[in-house]
């Protein structure tokens, strides 16, 4: 339609230079590709190969309380509150944010739908470090640092990216399937919770696991809200807590071998997780029968 | 449904408080928060006794960002027209899933390559050999510095290269088919049907798809705090060291006194404010192409 009013602007010259030209830009291209990916091999082999040496058993079940200019210990304290706090953050993100997904499915019409979905991606593109200062005015200020507000500031910014994701896979349940639940008689919410979510649920897992994965690497929040632990913190407020991307952050930035050894390390603990957690994603939407 | 307004209620708390908190800076600084260079922090507990002048960190932040999106945005160009227009389904996906599993790598791990491994190996080299060639050209004046701007934007670019080519392509993959057997009918050439038919349609979701990437730069913390170095004063040279606002907070947030913290928050709000006007504006852009979901980049 709007084609109709595009000049086709070919450049003059013979054809074969005209071919030649076109492949070249072609070439052009397949450089940008390897563009992205050379940094894509290079940061996971280089993470590998500076951080397979360095993570082993003592590395995964102790933690470091002696010196940072040592060698030895782990990051067992990091791994447990990275844990904690992501299960915490998926609890209460997940159920929220498959809910607003419902709404907006469910409710297309309603006055709130709109600005939901739009806020809702608006949302995504908040800096994570502003989320990290906002739970720190509403809570860190009144009861301390501690796991519990690590993870909140963990949930709030997996919630726009489960909503988003849960209503892209809601939105894909066939009508037939629902009218067919409402023709036997069944209502809204049996239809929703009997029909629509059983057969959105492996996108719905989908989209909550990259949520996960995207959170446990968050740092920046957590700088503001879990502040720092040197060791194991079970407790559910209060104190500090500590994480894997915390605890590469502060040795990364060390003067000491032993302590950018033990970030490589965790660096490559941390990406196994975060690839796992988003390969396994991948492969439960692929078991879906209906995907986009 | 109260999940639903949840969203909204978080969004909007998320303004208030911060913005309430910081109001006390906002007032003792006047306009000159905004321009001054002067950062000072007082000691005080209860009221504002130190200048607040915020300049040197904005700076930073456009200028990585800026840096940053002048290399991304060609180049995730390239790739979704490489992935769109010229492979096939079977060479696609999987460079699609690699794309997007750049994405999916924690930024402080960006941050630890690029400070112990890409920065000193692979771009002092070419910096090096830029500054001494074009040195006389402020922006390029030497010598390079182990922590500057240029590095920070090349990982930044990194980062949003994966955000980028996912709305592009998306938005590429949008253009009818008819539109480019009309122009190959026509005997446009391959990269001639791309220049006149598939980037022009395109055009609106690349200005979106473009400030959706530099929102993300803007905000992006930690892998930019390991590689811009710090500093309070403003250097032309990309090669040398600044600060950004993001990288502010979470480089001086632990050692700040409490009206520190409300000049860091006053910080926040002010980078939240940026990144908010040119994420509604890409949003409203993206809105408009109708059938794009942008689902790739959440």
């Amino acid at each position: 339609m709007t084609t109709a009013h595009m000049p086709l602007r070919l450049t003059t010259g013979s054809g074969r230079r005209r071919a030649r030209f076109s492949r070249f830009m072609t070439g052009v291209m397949a450089v940008a590709v390897l563009l992205a990916l050379i940094p894509l091999l290079l940061i996971i082999g280089v993470t590998v190969a500076k951080g397979l040496p360095a993570l082993n058993w003592e590395f995964l079940t102790s933690t470091f309380n002696h010196s940072r200019r040592e060698a030895g210990g782990g990051y067992l304290h990091g791994l447990v509150g990275t844990l904690y706090m992501g299960g915490l953050a998926a609890l209460m993100s997940i159920p929220m944010g498959i809910g607003a997904a419902i709404f907006l499915t469910e409710f297309p019409r309603h006055r709130l739908s709109g600005p939901v979905r739009f806020f809702s991606d608006v949302m995504t593109g908040v800096p994570s470090v502003f989320v990290g200062l906002f739970v720190y005015t509403i809570l860190v200020r009144q009861i301390g640092f501690g796991t519990f507000v690590g993870a909140l500031s963990l949930a709030i910014i997996m919630l726009p990216i489960v909503v988003r994701s849960s209503e892209e896979v809601l939105r894909l349940v066939p009508g037939e399937l629902k009218r067919a639940s409402y023709a036997l008689g069944a209502t809204q919410w049996q239809t929703v919770f009997g029909v629509a979510l059983p057969t959105a649920a492996p996108g719905l897992i989908t989209g909550s696991m990259l949520a996960v994965a995207r959170a446990l690497g968050e740092t920046a929040p957590l700088v503001l809200t879990a502040l720092a632990a040197q060791s194991v913190v079970i407790d559910f407020q209060g104190g500090g807590q500590t994480a894997l991307p915390l605890l590469i952050f502060r040795e990364a930035r060390g003067a000491f071998e032993a302590g950018q050894q033990r970030a490589w390390a965790g660096a490559l603990e941390l990406m196994m997780l975060v690839l796992l957690l988003t390969v396994l994603a991948r492969l439960v939407g692929r078991q879906s029968r209906y995907r986009g | 449904m109260l999940s639903g307004a949840a969203v909204l209620v978080v969004l909007g708390l998320m303004i208030g408080s911060t913005t309430l908190d910081s109001l006390p800076v906002f007032f003792s600084q006047g306009i000159s928060f905004l321009t001054g260079t002067n950062w000072d922090p007082g000691a005080s507990r209860t009221e504002i006794t130190g200048t607040y002048q915020a300049w040197v960190f904005i700076y930073g932040t456009l200028v990585t960002s800026l840096i940053a999106i002048v290399i991304a945005l060609p180049v995730a160009v390239g790739i979704a027209l490489f992935l769109t227009e010229v492979a096939g389904h079977r060479l696609a996906r999987p460079l699609i899933y690699m794309v997007e599993l750049l994405a999916a790598v924690p930024s402080v791990i960006y941050g630890l390559w690029g400070l112990h491994f890409f920065a000193p190996v692979i771009l002092k080299p070419p910096a090096n050999a830029v500054s001494d060639a074009l040195g006389f050209i402020p922006i390029f004046a030497g010598p390079v510095i182990s922590f500057n701007f240029f590095f920070a934007g090349v990982v930044l670019a990194i980062m949003i290269i994966p955000i980028i080519t996912a709305l592009v392509r998306e938005v590429f993959t949008a253009v009818p088919d008819t539109d480019r057997q009309a122009g190959f009918a026509l005997g446009a050439t391959r990269w001639e049907v791309m220049r006149s038919i598939v980037v022009p349609r395109s055009r609106p979701g690349i200005i979106g798809a473009t400030m959706l990437g530099l929102g993300r730069a803007l905000g992006e913390t930690i892998a930019v705090a390991l590689l811009i170095g710090g500093g309070t004063a403003i250097n032309f040279s990309i090669f040398q060291q600044g600060e950004t606002i993001a990288a502010k907070i979470v480089n001086t947030f632990q050692e700040s006194t409490p009206e520190g913290i409300d000049a860091l928050i006053a910080l926040g709000v002010t980078l939240f404010a940026m990144t908010i006007v040119i994420n509604v504006a890409a949003r409203l852009i993206v809105r408009r192409l109708g059938d794009v979901s942008g689902e790739a980049v959440a």
